[in-house]
This record gives structure tokens, sequence and C-alpha cells, in this order.
């Protein structure tokens, strides 16, 4: 029971594989564009690759060199996407049966199934309904439980909770935990929260590429990937690792410590620095003192960040007291001095 | 967060409201002024004699057979056009659409000279003993020929409307294209698909000039109703006036029935349209 594919799709700019071991969720991440839903879009046949192979379960999904491609309806791979895309014409039930009436189950064996797995995702309450008189969460509820009415070998998720509001998702999210415990899906999500709590590990994707992937723990502890650290709410310098710290691209030094890990022999080459907001702290000039390290920046973005500031410069962040925000007079175009000391830098090996 | 749907303002000008009662009066006067030469204590013998009986009765066989014709060549005809892509295709769309501009006597001239005795397959059809033109055959034809446009536009603009996904998700829950077509995609479409076939009735019902050409003024074989009224004219204004009123009645009775219907469908709670949700996205529109 797994998923090997590999796909190129040179018009969206993606170059990717990925595998799904046995009862593995996979949770896809990264900036807009990064092409996570046509991976998803690929693996449910909505989307032809122009190179690459998928295989699901020992059967082939598509593979392009021999010309062979499955359609949708062929490949055992359910999709939920952000919009629940409930048939606006069907009651809720027939929603949910649709999929094993679509496949050959009778009309009563159909409706037993669907019957079975509204009850699955607390909805058996909904039956009779609308699409259209249902809220946004029981509406992705049912759309749940229709997807899993035709017993998927894959679950494709693509942004199911993105639409719901603050007080639906929470719910949406334990159903998750609940469905995809055992089950093979790749998930495609913005939420660090969804990703730490259903996925068993994270791909970050960047550009239609595999930047960064692991354990969510992990990745999310040891960003490597600026997105993973902007989501893991880090600062992240890349460069070339020297003695003692890094050096970037722009000739900035970063002095720092190595992370637990980081092998002898690994600290060299390509690498990273990686800091937390609250560890940067915010002056007009450089200051005197103890070995820090200084970087010079202009103010982008000024911004509430829970009781502090968060203060935007360029790639990093600071988070100062709306006290010390107010007394620098912060505002975008300011320059500032950002410091941080070199025992808050955590250094990694790319 | 602001809701279009509840907003009230309407930002229609006031001289667009009296151009559009100029509009509605264009087309209900001359109704008013028919009506007011209905000759009505004759009325029902006017429009009860052997001619009128079977000249109307003609009319809405041949309407109701080209309607489903136009419905079994339109529909797909709509699907491949909304859903299809391939070289030529606007070609084609502006191929199908043609006998919307076309006068109906050059439609009925190019139907006689293809299917006709004389024509390019009616030679063939002649030579297996089948005699279409002037039959009533021709007159669904004709009917059919000039109507067809009607369907494929409405159904085509319905269908692109609705877009791809729903259509995209069935087909993830294991429903075959034919299935996905039949549950799905028709029911989707059912206003826009209701709509098409009333206005290809009622082009149908209406026409003249292709079933004339082509299919000639045969009582009770292909003289419909407009072809008896336009006879009736030289003869007996009385009818004329009285058959046209009817034709007015039936085809408004037809719109009225049809166009009431899917209105009732998809009850909706209030503020939330049945296609709520963010606008199409890159998984279900390939």
């Amino acid at each position: 029971m797994t998923l090997a594919m590999s796909a190129r799709l040179a018009q969206r700019n993606l170059d990717f594989s990925l595998t799904v071991g046995d009862g593995e969720t996979v949770a896809l991440m990264g900036p807009n564009g990064a092409g996570k839903s046509s991976v998803v879009s690929l693996l449910a046949g909505l989307l032809r690759p122009e190179a690459g192979r998928a295989e699901l379960d020992g059967r082939v999904l598509y593979d392009a060199e021999r010309g062979h491609w499955l359609p949708p309806h062929a490949r055992g791979t359910g999709l939920l996407a952000q919009d629940p895309l409930l048939f606006p014409h069907l009651s809720v039930l027939e929603n949910v049966a649709f999929g094993p009436s679509s496949t050959g189950a009778g009309r009563a064996a159909a409706r037993r199934d669907g019957r079975r797995w509204l009850q699955a995702v607390d909805a058996a309450d909904l039956a009779d309904r609308r699409p259209a008189e249902l809220s946004g969460g029981q509406a992705q509820r049912v759309a749940m439980a229709r997807a899993l009415a035709t017993e998927p070998a894959l679950l494709l998720l693509d942004e199911p909770m993105a639409a719901l509001d603050i007080h639906s998702a929470p719910l949406l999210r334990r159903l998750l935990k609940r469905v995809l415990a055992g089950r093979q899906a790749v998930l495609v999500t913005h939420d660090v929260l969804d990703a730490l709590t259903l996925a068993d590990r994270i791909i970050v994707m960047e550009h239609g590429r595999i930047v960064e992937q692991g354990p969510p723990a992990a990745v999310l502890a040891t960003p490597r990937s600026r997105f993973a650290a902007g989501l893991a709410g880090l600062n992240v310098m890349t460069g070339s690792l020297v003695a003692g710290g890094l050096l970037t691209d722009d000739g900035e030094h970063v002095a720092g410590r190595w992370a637990p890990g980081a092998a002898a022999d690994e600290r060299a080459g390509a690498g990273t620095a990686a800091f937390p907001p609250s560890a940067v702290s915010v002056f007009l000039a450089a200051p005197h003192g103890s070995p820090r390290n200084v970087f010079a920046r202009t103010v982008t973005d000024v911004e509430p960040h829970g009781d502090q500031i968060r203060v935007r410069a360029g790639a990093l962040a600071a988070d100062i007291s709306p006290a010390a925000a107010a007394d620098l007079a912060l505002a975008p175009g300011t320059d500032v001095v950002l410091v941080v000391k070199a025992a808050e830098v955590a250094l990694y090996p790319a | 967060m602001a809701r279009p749907d509840v907003w009230e303002f309407r930002a229609v000008p006031r001289w667009i409201v009296a151009l559009a009662v100029l509009g509605a009066l264009f087309i209900l006067l001359p109704l008013a002024g028919m009506a007011a030469r209905v000759n009505w204590p004759d009325f029902v013998a006017l429009v009860t004699s052997d001619s009128s009986r079977a000249a109307l009765f003609l009319s809405l066989r041949t309407a109701a057979a080209s309607t489903v014709l136009c419905l079994l060549l339109g529909v797909p005809l709509a699907i491949v056009l909304a859903r299809g892509s391939f070289p030529g295709q606007r070609l084609l769309r502006a191929l199908v659409l043609l006998p919307l501009v076309v006068p109906p006597v050059v439609g009925g001239l190019a139907l006689l000279y293809t299917f006709g005795r004389e024509g390019l397959i009616g030679r063939a059809l002649d030579v297996a003993g089948v005699s279409i033109a002037f039959s009533t055959t021709a007159v669904v034809m004709a009917q059919t020929f000039v109507a067809l446009p009607f369907l494929v536009l409405s159904l085509e603009g319905t269908l692109r409307t609705a877009g791809q996904r729903y259509e995209a998700v069935a087909a993830t829950l294991g429903a075959r294209p034919t299935v996905v077509l039949r549950r799905v995609t028709l029911p989707l479409v059912l206003p826009g698909l209701v709509s098409g076939a009333v206005l290809a009735f009622a082009r149908s019902l209406g026409e003249f000039g292709a079933t004339l050409t082509f299919a000639g003024s045969l009582e009770g074989v292909t003289r419909t109703l407009p072809l008896e009224i336009y006879l009736q004219r030289e003869i007996d204004p009385d009818a004329a006036i009285a058959l046209s009123l009817l034709l007015i009645a039936v085809a408004a009775v037809v719109v009225a029935l049809t166009y009431r219907a899917p209105r009732r469908r998809h009850t909706r709670p209030k503020g939330r349209p049945a296609t709520a949700g963010p606008p199409p996205r890159e998984a279900a529109t390939p």
C-alpha cells in the first residue's frame, strides 16, 4: 500500500517526485504558486504530466513514457478541496451516496453506505438537507464523507480547512485526525498546526521543487528553507558556512552556534542561520559592546503580533514591546540596526 | 463582511428606465393593435375551421419534433463547444450560429439544394427511394435548422457558467464520463437546457421562410400556422388575425409554463447562493 510518483510539467514549472508509505500522511507546504495543487491534480487525474510515472498500490496511474494514463474515475483517489463542491441539486445523503451508486452499487446499498459515512463524520442528522442549507463546516464534513464513501486508496486534501471560520476548523481537524489515522494521504496546507497534528512528514515546495522534507517537528525546529522558517516564526539567513558562522551571499557575517546534530564534517559549504524574532533588538544606531550580530536594514512593516510589535525589515523580523516601538518612532522607511546575540543564532548545514 | 446579495442599491439611471418602458411598449402596442382588430363574434369559428385546426396541429407536432431534434443534436454540440478544445472550435461556433443571421429563405434554399431531389445528398436519397423536400419531414428539418442555434447558444453559456469543477469532483468519486453527464452536468444546466428548448420551440413555431422554400405550403402536410396566416391574409384577413392571436397565445403559454419551472428548483436560504465559494481554482480547472 504505497504511492510513488514523479512528474514534470514545464508549463507549471513543476519537477517533483513523492512517495507515500503505507498509512502515511504527507503534508505539502509552500508559498502560493509553488505547485502544491498541481501535485494533487496530477494524482487525481485532473492534470496530465509531460513526463513521469505514478503507481498506487501496484496500479499505474500514469506513465508518460508509455503513453499510459488512467482517467480520474478509475484511480481510486479521493479528493477534498478548499471548496466542498457538494452537488447543489442533490440532498446531503444523495451527495454521499453518489460515489457508491456511480460505481455500480444499487440504490439501496449506496444510500446505506451514505448513511454510514455521514454517521462517521457526525453528520447523520444533515442527511435530508440541501447543500445550500449547510454551514461551511458542515458542508466540508459532508464532502469528507462523500470522498470517504468511495473507500479511496489515497486521500488528496487540498487545503480542506482554508475556507472555514475559526469555530469550524478545530472540529474538522479532529475529524481529519481520526480519518487520516492509518490512511494514505497527501494534505496541502498553509497551517503549521495542521502539519504538526495531522502529518507524519512535511514536504516544503518552492517553485515546483522539494526544498526540504522531514518529520514535522524536525522541519519546524531546524528549518532549512525560508518558507519553513517563516512557518516556524524564525528568521533565516542562507549562505556558506565559515569558521564560527555564516557568510551570506550579500557578504554579511553571522556569528552563531552549531545546532545540535550538525556533525563536524558538515560544517562547511552551504548553510543556514536561524534565530527567533524575539531574539532581535532594534536600534536607530549601532550599539557598542559584546560580540553581536549587527544588520543595517530599512523597516518595511510594523504590525501587531500578540502583545508585541513585529517589526519587519526586508526578510528579517524583530518582536519588540509597543513602548519600545513608540520610543523609536518606527515606521516603514525608518533606517534601523537589528542586533542579535550570537548565542541566539543556530547554524546548520543546508 | 460586505455581502453584495443583501445590498439594496441599484445603479439604474432614470432615463434607462424610461427607455426600457419605451422598449416594452414597442413590443406590446402592436399586440394591442392586433387584438383591437380581432373579429371577436366569429373568433371561435375562425380558429376552429378545418384548415385552421390542421395548421395548428401540424405546427404543434412539427415544432415539438424539431425541439426534440434540437435537443438530440444541440446538447452534444453545446457540450463539445463549451468543454472541448480542438482546432477550428471558434470557426465551428461561428458556423453553428450562422442560421441566426442568415435570412430563413436562404436557409430554406440551402436545405433544398442539399436535401432536395436535385441536391447534394438528396440525389442519393432519391435513388434510395427517400424524398424529403415538400414533406412534413422537410418542415421539421427547416425548423430545426433555424432553431438549433438558440438551444446551442443558451446551453453553451450555461455550461460555461456552471464550470467544470463539479464534473471533476464527480469523476474523482468514480463516475464515468457518461454518468457525470447524466447525474451532474445535465441536472446542473437544466435551467439553461429548458430555456434553450423553449426558445427553440418558439422559434420553430414561428418558422416561415425556410419552411415555405424547402417544404412548400401543402394543407395538412407542410402548411403550418404561420404559412396558413400568410395565405389567409389575402383571402380572409379576419381569419389571419384570429390565427395570429392564437399563435401568440400558444407561444405565450409555452414560454410562461416553462420559464416558471426552473425558478422553483433549489430553494435556498437567504443570503447563501447555491454556488457560494471561492472562484475556480487550478485543481479543478486544468
